[in-house]
């Protein structure tokens, strides 16, 4: 890794010496010395504007003075220069008092019902900078109280001191640009255009980044003084980007999320999601007690011990295979790794509760696995290539990363889509147009070099020789291959082996060596040595009695291909359940046993460059039973041991293994099928998910659902027009498992294809059609 | 309202009059005046979508210059110059006049749609106070009698000429179009200069008593 | 006695002076074949030598500015024209572009062919729809005439309404389709300007007095004028005088020669106070008769020449009514973009409407001078600056008559007296 040496400046503040590199800020080089200028517009993420002029200074450089004061936010370093703040110069400290009267005349005086009250910069700030009381006798401006715009961020205009950090991040961060500054002069003000509320995946930074009461989040709104929230660093459980977070909770109960300030990682940003969606925790499904499935067939609350007697007796019973959902931590995965071996004795696990293939197990052990592209890699790259990947809806810190290296220096974006996305729309990318499941050929017509990436999402593996072609291009290039799956415990997962071919470390089960090093350090004496089953297989399995027994953690069996399949499977073996939330799992189950969320335990996620995203429980007083201790707990009644009884150990083991350096699984090349031919009612379907859908950790906060995009039904223009059909027409669409109906949307989509979201209102693929991407359907005017 | 095929097409031609596309919002605003008589929300859908913006961005632009209305005005939009130059040799007078003449208050349209009525600030035309300008044309030396003689023949559907314009007062909407850029075809009428702009050059060139 | 120079103006009297027969009538477009067939850093030379100077308030000198901008940089470049004439008082433009347009356009041609520019672009304001027509027929005659579209394509752009676009870097804003707020500077539109390419920004007649240079030369525009200000300009008499009207004179003039030339202020009254600039500018009062109307005589006064619009207001003008009715239009034209400017304008506005009606006490004018100095040199741009000028310059000269208003519990003068039709029965 190279690092940039910059060239350094000494400038003096107030008569203290700073080096700063050039380019820096004044303001900046202040804050170095501990010199805290106040400020409102500035914003280190945006670009400079100078608006608020708060920041004041007075700057002298090589003994010839600006004749005026200056905004210390806008002015760059340079040798020679004396500044002199608030703190050494009375005429920088009477223009910062004058503009802190200014910026309150017109302030209403509501700081006791204000969210803001108690964190607010102005308030803050004209305690410190300001003066006790305002010469302002006339008459203040007003506006309607605060108005909505959007289900989830509401506009008190009264309180706004027009710093444009809102539409600045809307514009520039996030390429929003839905909320901007309307009218001029005294009645300038924020706004939307009426029949377009701020519905931008990112619209919680504004509110954040808003140094007053201005913007407010519904959810929020009126909850909590800031004074009387505990504080706790966390990381997001919503995707694999990786948010470094901060979790505020009043008396046991989480009030909002914040994001938090990783530079290597999301700066200062974070999604809708991340920010607003976290009353899952909270839902009235939630499970308090273990619960057993009685003679008479009845799930009955149940104590600890008898509980995990039943979960102990039941796997040791009969052949058991493990599935765990990708939401776990990497200390959980891990846990469910070392327990099927180690208490099972199988390789049969599979983190991969959604569609999925061979063809990505073995490209995950082969190119994925301690793999170590980062976010520094996009913003040093020449080219980005998409593959199978949304950024915006799959990933949205990888989407403002891009977009930032895109406003910044054009950065080349590649898709290869088969449909063209408002996110790739908005990062100017080439959009690639293929058919469903003819993604491979585009790829290898791709030119990289060995500066490139290429970002694979995890529906890559959905169409076959996809990822074979992805290998290839990446061999031929040398490009850089980061895998994005969508969820924050997948790559996690994926490292602890909680998949059939791997163990912990990316060492292959086949690989005699690989199994000693494991061996060694678990106390065992023998690995089981062949690979397991898939997701799928497992299912099949069970169906086929081949298997009896289930170790179940945070899957949703409708989220794959087949779940009839998997449902009857659920019913039919003996189901130990871990999970937080009563679910389709739970309620087939034969035990449940309650688990902590992710508020509520300690632990870590490895986000998609494998980079560790740890976290403390938030929420001291709750269950604090994090899955690792209860399979430490099943396995004691079994009468072995995985002996991980806390986070803490479950880390130090895992650093104990140390890195595998012996060979990879290698890649078998899977050939791209040839396209079949559709017409006239015949579509291939083709799908995603959004960011905003009905995933599972999205329920009970509605304003948040209220800001999803529409669910729409999109195809060609071309065949719009063979089909009759325009903008906000009906169109079915159906399998042999059932049809949805949906409003039609005419876009740049490949003629062959339809698109519709993948788990929204009205629109659940695998549930009502039961497929998502690369089968034939039925399409017809409704 | 809709606007016709033709209506697109112009608004085509004004935006290949720019190296970038978005530095056509401010006559597209004023042609959208142009047909529809102020701002509405169609003509922002229509610029938002030729220009590839967020309809926010056109409101943001639209709602920062006085001259887009985003509520209709009349055929005949008056407006008295009450900057202090104006005001005190007479805007003010002429402004309390027209109001209660019309009935109307600042930013007001009379009930059959003829006349909408605003102060407006200093327009250039200082050596010509109290000045007076209808659809922007200007109406120099005004009075009280002559601002109220000209709404009166406003509402008659008969308004009297600019001092310097046009020979015959053309409606809002056919300025706006002319504000478009769109060329009507009456820049040779009317008078090259008034006579305070020519009092220089006449003592100069001894032309004055 | 200072002699009128028409150069500009100096066919205004011809009924057709505006097109382009007029126009080519009196040797229109030679002066641009001329500066084509020169190497364009001549051009740029023979402008700095003229000593012309920007005449649309700052007076930076025209040859210097067009020497700034990079040249061989493989980049465009663009001339923009800054004819949003929307300073109170100020009325030169407007006129110039109604009577003689195409002086205009071939000012552009030259401009462009020095700076390297393809394009150019005069932001016109709206509220003139015949100088808008007037000036696009011209535009239009140049192009069927082939003086433009060989190279230099001209495009006019016309404004909606918004004093803050003549700050040039807001009228660049404003030209690429934003609001028209000013931009942070650096970059400096010379070499980050109109969609971040190095560009000029004129005032009209900056760019108009550039035909009659090249055709006439350097040495005989240096002739005319002052030592530092050389050169002729459009001053614009108004207000309380018997003739108002355009005056083109040498830099350096006086208002008492011009008010002399005139006819003096309006029968009976005396001059009370005046604007040497427009309304940014502070004022003079009659003992600034003298005092030479260049850059450097106005300036050693405590004013700007600015604009040289001479708002000429008698002893009949309530100087509070005059002061708080251009502090309305400040509040009313502050773009909204920084604090001082957007706020400060906004309370201004209430302590001279106290002030005015006889509601305010003597606390409140030292509020309102220190409310000044928070606003002045702390806004980011002139706007809020010129929203001071005229309160503390009024304040200096007649504090007495704010007094008085206090004293006296409102306003003792009769508005209609000030009136044009005052006696008349109006």
């Amino acid at each position: 890794m190279t690092t940039e040496v910059s060239e350094m400046i000494t400038v003096v503040v107030d008569g203290f010496e700073v080096s700063v590199p050039k380019g820096t800020l004044v303001i900046r080089a202040a804050e170095k010395l501990g010199i805290q200028i106040p400020r409102f517009c500035d914003h280190p993420l945006l670009d400079p504007v100078g608006a608020c002029r708060q920041c004041l200074v007075d700057i002298e450089i090589n003994g010839r003075a600006f004749p005026k004061p200056q905004a210390s936010c806008t002015i760059p370093v340079e040798p020679g220069m004396i500044v002199k703040t608030q703190l050494t110069s009375p005429v920088a400290e009477k223009a910062q008092r004058g503009v802190m009267e200014l910026l309150l005349i017109n302030h209403p005086l509501d700081c006791p019902v204000c969210d803001k009250g108690g964190e607010c910069p102005l308030q803050n700030q004209a305690m410190s900078n300001g003066q006790g009381e305002t010469r302002f006798e006339g008459v203040k401006r007003t506006f309607q109280k605060p108005i909505n715009i959007s289900s989830q961020v509401l506009l008190d205009r009264e309180r706004c001191v027009l710093c444009a950090r809102c539409t600045r991040f809307s514009a520039q961060i996030a390429s929003d640009p839905f909320i901007t500054l309307n009218e001029r002069g005294a009645l300038q003000q924020v706004g939307i255009y009426e029949n377009q509320p701020f519905e931008s995946y990112f619209s919680g930074n504004a509110v954040q980044i808003c140094p007053v009461g201005a913007l407010t989040g519904a959810s929020y709104r009126f909850r909590a003084r800031p004074f009387d929230l505990v504080s706790t660093p966390s990381a997001c459980e919503h995707c694999a980007s990786g948010c470094d977070m901060r979790t505020d909770v009043r008396r046991g109960k989480t009030l909002r999320r914040l994001a938090g300030d990783d530079a290597t990682v999301n700066e200062e940003w974070n999604c809708d999601k991340g920010r607003w969606a976290f009353k899952y925790v909270t839902s009235v499904d939630r499970l308090t007690t273990p619960l057993v499935r009685n003679s008479a067939g009845e799930l009955v609350a149940a104590s600890w011990p008898e509980a995990l007697a039943a979960a102990a007796n039941g796997l040791k019973a009969a052949k058991a295979a493990v599935l765990v959902g990708g939401r776990a931590t990497h200390e959980d995965a891990y846990g469910y790794s070392k327990f099927a071996r180690v208490a099972l004795g199988t390789n049969d696990i599979d983190f991969r509760s959604r569609l999925s293939s061979d063809e990505e197990r073995e490209f995950l052990a082969a190119r994925v696995v301690g793999s170590t592209t980062t976010y520094l890699d996009i913003d040093r790259a020449d080219q980005v290539l998409l593959v199978g990947f949304e950024p915006e809806e799959e990933s949205p810190i990888v989407f403002l990363r891009l977009n930032k290296q895109v406003r910044k220096r054009a950065l080349k974006i590649t898709a290869i889509a088969t449909k063209l996305s408002i996110g790739v729309e908005k990062l100017k990318g080439e959009f690639v147009k293929v058919a469903p499941g003819q993604e491979a050929g585009a790829i290898a017509s791709q030119s990289l070099s060995a500066k490139s990436i290429i970002l694979v999402g995890e529906r890559a593996g959905e169409s076959a020789g996809v990822l074979s072609a992805v290998a290839a291009l990446a061999d031929a290039s040398s490009a850089k291959i980061a895998w994005i799956p969508r969820r924050a415990g997948e790559r996690g997962a994926l490292e602890a082996g909680a998949i059939g071919n791997l163990l912990p470390g990316g060492r292959p089960v086949t690989d005699a060596a690989a199994r000693v090093d494991i061996a060694a350090v678990w106390g065992t004496d023998a690995l089981p040595t062949s690979i397991g089953k898939s997701t799928q297989e497992i299912y099949a399995a069970v169906n086929s009695g081949e298997i009896g027994a289930l170790l179940v953690g945070g899957v949703d069996p409708l989220d794959g291909e087949n779940s009839q399949a998997a449902l009857a499977a659920l019913e039919k073996a003996f189901v130990v359940s871990l999970e937080i939330a009563s679910s389709a799992v739970t309620q087939r189950a034969d035990v449940v046993l309650p688990v902590a969320a992710v508020t509520e335990k300690s632990g870590s996620f490895l986000n998609w460059e494998g980079r560790a995203r740890s976290f403390d429980a938030a929420v001291a007083d709750s269950l604090n039973r994090s899955d690792l201790r209860i399979l430490s707990m099943i396995a004691e009644e079994m009468g072995t041991s995985v002996n991980l009884a806390t986070v803490t150990a479950a880390i130090k083991e895992i650093a104990s293994l140390g890195k595998w350096d012996g060979a990879r699984v290698s890649l078998n090349k899977v050939s791209a099928p040839s396209q079949s031919a559709v017409s006239g009612d015949q579509f291939i379907l083709t799908s995603w998910r959004r960011l905003l859908d009905l995933g599972t950790l999205q329920q009970g906060e509605e304003n948040l659902a209220g800001t999803a995009r529409k669910t729409v039904a999109v195809i060609s223009p071309k065949r719009a027009e063979a089909l009759g059909v325009v903008d906000g027409d009906k169109l079915k669409i159906s399998t042999s498992l059932g049809s949805i109906t949906l409003n039609a949307l005419v876009e740049d989509i490949h003629d062959d294809a339809v698109w519709a979201p993948r788990n929204s209102r009205g629109s659940q693929l695998l549930v009502n059609l039961g497929v998502a991407h690369g089968a034939v359907v039925t399409v017809v005017k409704a | 309202m809709a606007f016709s095929n033709e209506d697109l097409a112009i608004m085509e031609t004004i935006i290949k009059r720019y190296p970038r596309s978005r530095s056509a919002i401010m006559p597209l605003l004023h042609f959208v005046q142009s047909r529809a008589g102020y701002v509405t929300n169609e003509g922002i859908e229509v610029i938002a979508k030729l220009l590839d913006l967020a309809a926010a961005e056109v409101t943001a632009v639209s709602t920062f210059y006085t001259q887009y209305k985003p509520t209709p005005v009349g055929e005949y939009h008056v407006g008295v110059c009450t900057n202090t130059l104006c005001a005190i040799m007479g805007g003010d007078a002429i402004m309390d006049a027209l109001k209660d003449h019309l009935g109307i208050e600042n930013d007001g349209v009379t009930t059959d749609g003829k006349v909408s009525l605003e102060h407006i600030e200093c327009n250039a035309a200082c050596d010509y106070a109290p000045v007076v300008m209808a659809n922007w044309e200007f109406y120099d030396n005004q009075t009280v009698q002559s601002a109220k003689d000209l709404v009166d023949s406003m509402r008659a559907g008969n308004p009297k000429p600019p001092t310097r314009g046009p020979n015959t007062l053309v409606t809002w909407k056919q300025a706006s179009e002319v504000l478009a850029g769109l060329n009507d075809g009456k820049a040779h009428e009317g008078v090259q200069a008034g006579a305070p702009s020519l009092l220089g050059l006449k003592i100069a060139k001894g032309e004055t008593k | 006695m200072t002699k009128l120079t028409p150069i500009l103006s100096a066919h205004w009297d011809e009924k057709d002076s505006f097109t382009i027969e007029a126009y080519k009538r009196h040797g229109g477009y030679t002066a641009s074949a001329k500066a084509l067939a020169m190497d364009p850093d001549a051009v740029i030379q023979l402008v700095k030598d003229s000593g012309l100077r920007g005449r649309g308030g700052a007076g930076f000198p025209t040859g210097m500015k067009w020497g700034f901008i990079p040249q061989g940089d493989n980049k465009d470049h663009y001339l923009v024209v800054n004819a949003d004439e929307s300073e109170p008082g100020t009325c030169k433009d407007m006129p110039l572009l109604m009577a003689n347009p195409h002086v205009l356009v071939e000012g552009c041609i030259i401009a462009c062919h020095a700076i390297r520019a393809k394009h150019a672009f005069i932001y016109i304001r709206g509220e003139v729809t015949h100088v808008a027509r007037r000036l696009n027929q011209a535009i239009e005659d140049a192009y069927k005439a082939g003086l433009l579209g060989n190279g230099i394509d001209v495009v006019l752009h016309i404004g909606a309404g918004a004093y803050i676009c003549g700050e040039e870097t807001a009228l660049l804003d404003s030209l690429e389709g934003f609001r028209g707020q000013p931009r942070l500077r650096p970059p400096f539109p010379a070499i980050a300007g109109l969609y971040a390419r190095p560009t000029v920004v004129n005032n009209v007649e900056s760019i108009s007095a550039v035909p009659a240079i090249i055709a006439n030369g350097a040495e005989w525009y240096q002739a005319m004028g002052t030592e530092k200000s050389k050169g002729a300009t459009l001053y614009s008499l108004s207000g309380h005088v018997k003739n108002p009207g355009q005056f083109e004179a040498p830099l350096g003039i006086t208002l008492r020669e011009i008010l002399e030339l005139s006819g003096g202020v309006r029968e009976g009254h005396t001059l009370k106070f005046w604007t040497p600039g427009g309304s940014s500018t502070p004022i003079f009062t009659a003992e600034h008769l003298d005092v030479a109307l260049d850059y450097e005589g106005v300036a050693a006064a405590g004013s700007m020449l600015g604009t040289k619009a001479l708002q000429i207001f008698d002893e009949t003008t309530c100087v509070v009514r005059a002061v708080l009715r251009w502090t309305e239009f400040y509040k009313h034209e502050s773009c909204g973009k920084c604090t001082p400017c957007r706020e400060g304008t906004w309370w201004l506005v209430q302590l001279l409407r106290d002030l005015e009606a006889g509601k305010g006490t003597e606390a409140d004018l030292a509020k309102l001078l220190d409310l000044c100095d928070n606003i002045m040199g702390r806004s980011f741009c002139a706007l809020g600056d010129g929203a001071t000028s005229s309160i503390t310059s009024s304040i200096k000269y007649f504090r007495d008559e704010y007094i008085a208003h206090i004293t006296h519990g409102g306003c003792p003068f009769d508005p209609v007296a000030s009136t044009l039709f005052a006696g008349a029965g109006a």
